[in-house]
């Protein structure tokens, strides 16, 4: 008998919003959050677009916290008291012994560490701060809601790159099915919108310079897309066995059915190019799941808007579910979140299986040939949907697939 | 050369600025982590930041011996001098 696992309270804050809800509603009227990098830093590269942080999370932790917290922490931790808060656990008798955190992040403490090594190689070592290690350790987000909720069942960090906010999913899923756990806390998270970050992201030539026209910048499989915008931002749910929401009377958006979850051995950062990787874990999703893949209706695709990776996704699609399901890509609005992207990601797959909307596609103006199959373009869909996909792939050739069902 | 209560108003300011504590609550018999809740961390910043403030080395030896904002203010007056 598998342990039925529900989504109880989401929280957010991306580039399009502070919270979920207004992140869901600028993803719905189909607006960017990329805009021009103004700042003198900026200047000097190649790629001087990205999708900041519609609200500075600094401004949203107390002052003194947020000299601790490396700016993704502080983001990690917005995003998961206004879940938690959504949940309506704040206000119940929680066991501090079974509630588990699982946030990871793909970079981690990056600010931190450039901006200490600023300090290091001008003042000297002295002048370090002693709170760098827990700003910059890959762990520390998940540490630092870990503390404030008091969670005691075990603070976890899976670090997969671009899959890791979906990978968070499939850890607190496991944690929740194996008993260890009655409430995981779980997403990921992500500030790195800085000069080297972004300079060797560029030297990868992963980018879009489109940096004349920011918000059309992020164009997932338009003939015109040239790469990924970096956005930076956090999502995080609350998961939670389904007779434990059920017996508190707690809202439920969805169920968290299923979760796939495979690697490549490929190539380190080039997706395979039939998506091979990408189809053995949709497929172990959908069977994980129980669900039937003529079910599944909608697709939240990775899609970054890079010539290769959105192409291997269709692929992959086609093969793993057929053609009925309308697929989205949301970092057209968003930008890549890195590991962020697949939990707030996850977000709007929950929202719209939740409200029977899919968010709209937005800068997909002329159709790659290679794309043939049907996308939300431009104006949010508005249809019933039983069952959703959530795709994540990260650098390394990590794919994780993620089954949200109607509760 | 800061007088006794210059080097208490600058470690007011100081703890205010790393710790949060409030500069009322800053006076000559407060220790630091059991009345001012300063951890170990902060306690850190809080070195570091009053040698730059007042010109004065404090030896990481000397740390533990500075229990209360009292004795931080001997330590700094003395080295002052």
């Amino acid at each position: 008998m598998t342990v039925d696992v529900v989504v109880t309270g989401i929280g957010a804050t991306t580039p399009l919003g502070g919270d979920a809800a207004s992140t869901w509603d600028a993803m719905v009227a189909g607006r960017s959050g990329v805009s021009a990098l103004t700042q003198e830093w900026a200047q000097q590269l190649p790629v001087r677009i990205a999708g900041q942080l519609a609200v500075d999370p600094a401004q949203q932790v107390d002052r003194v916290q947020a000299r601790r917290l490396d700016r993704c922490e502080q983001a990690a931790l917005v995003a998961a008291r206004e879940a938690w808060a959504d949940s309506g656990l704040a206000d119940s008798d929680v066991d501090r012994e079974r509630l588990g955190v699982v946030i990871g992040t793909g970079i981690g403490g990056a600010l931190t560490l450039l901006a200490q090594d600023d300090i290091l190689e001008a003042s000297g070592p002295r002048r370090v701060s002693p709170h760098t290690i827990p700003m910059l350790m890959p762990n520390g987000s998940a540490a630092n809601v870990g503390l404030e909720l008091q969670a005691r069942a075990g603070v976890h960090s899976p670090v997969s790159a671009c899959a890791t906010g979906a990978e968070s999913m499939v850890w607190a899923l496991d944690m929740l099915r194996a008993g260890r756990a009655d409430i995981v806390v779980a997403g990921g998270t992500e500030a790195v919108v800085h000069p080297l970050p972004m300079a060797a992201f560029a030297s990868m030539r992963a980018m879009s310079t489109r940096n004349d026209d920011p918000e059309r910048a992020s164009r997932p499989w338009d003939t015109a897309r040239d790469g990924f915008v970096l956005g930076e931002g956090s999502g995080v749910v609350v998961l939670e066995r389904a007779d434990h929401a059920r017996a508190r009377g707690a809202r439920v958006y969805a169920r968290l059915a299923g979760a796939g979850m495979t690697s490549d051995g490929y190539d380190i950062v080039q997706p395979h190019p039939e998506g091979d990787g990408a189809v053995r874990a949709i497929a172990a999703a959908l069977r994980d799941a129980g669900v039937d893949r003529r079910d599944v209706m909608h697709v939240n695709a990775h899609a970054t808007s890079t010539p290769v990776g959105d192409i291997a996704e269709i692929k992959a699609l086609h093969r793993a579910l057929g053609e009925h399901a309308v697929l989205t890509s949301t970092k057209s609005m968003t930008g890549h979140l890195l590991g962020a992207a697949g939990a707030v990601e996850s977000i709007a797959t929950i929202l719209a299986v939740y409200h029977g909307v899919i968010p709209p596609t937005i800068n997909l103006e002329d159709p790659d040939p290679e794309l043939d199959l049907d996308v939300a373009t431009h104006k949010a869909r508005h249809v019933e949907v039983p069952a959703a996909l959530n795709n994540s792939f990260g650098f390394g050739g990590h794919n994780a697939a993620l089954v949200f069902t109607r509760a | 050369m800061a007088t006794r209560d210059e080097i208490t108003a600058g470690l007011a300011e100081i703890l205010e600025e790393v710790a949060g504590v409030n500069p009322d609550d800053v006076a000559e018999g407060k220790s630091f982590t059991e009345d001012l809740d300063v951890d170990s961390l902060s306690m850190v910043e809080v070195v570091v930041a009053a040698e730059e403030k007042f010109g004065v080395k404090i030896p990481d030896e000397e740390v533990q011996n500075l229990k209360t904002v009292g004795d931080a203010v001997d330590y700094i007056l003395k080295a002052q001098a």
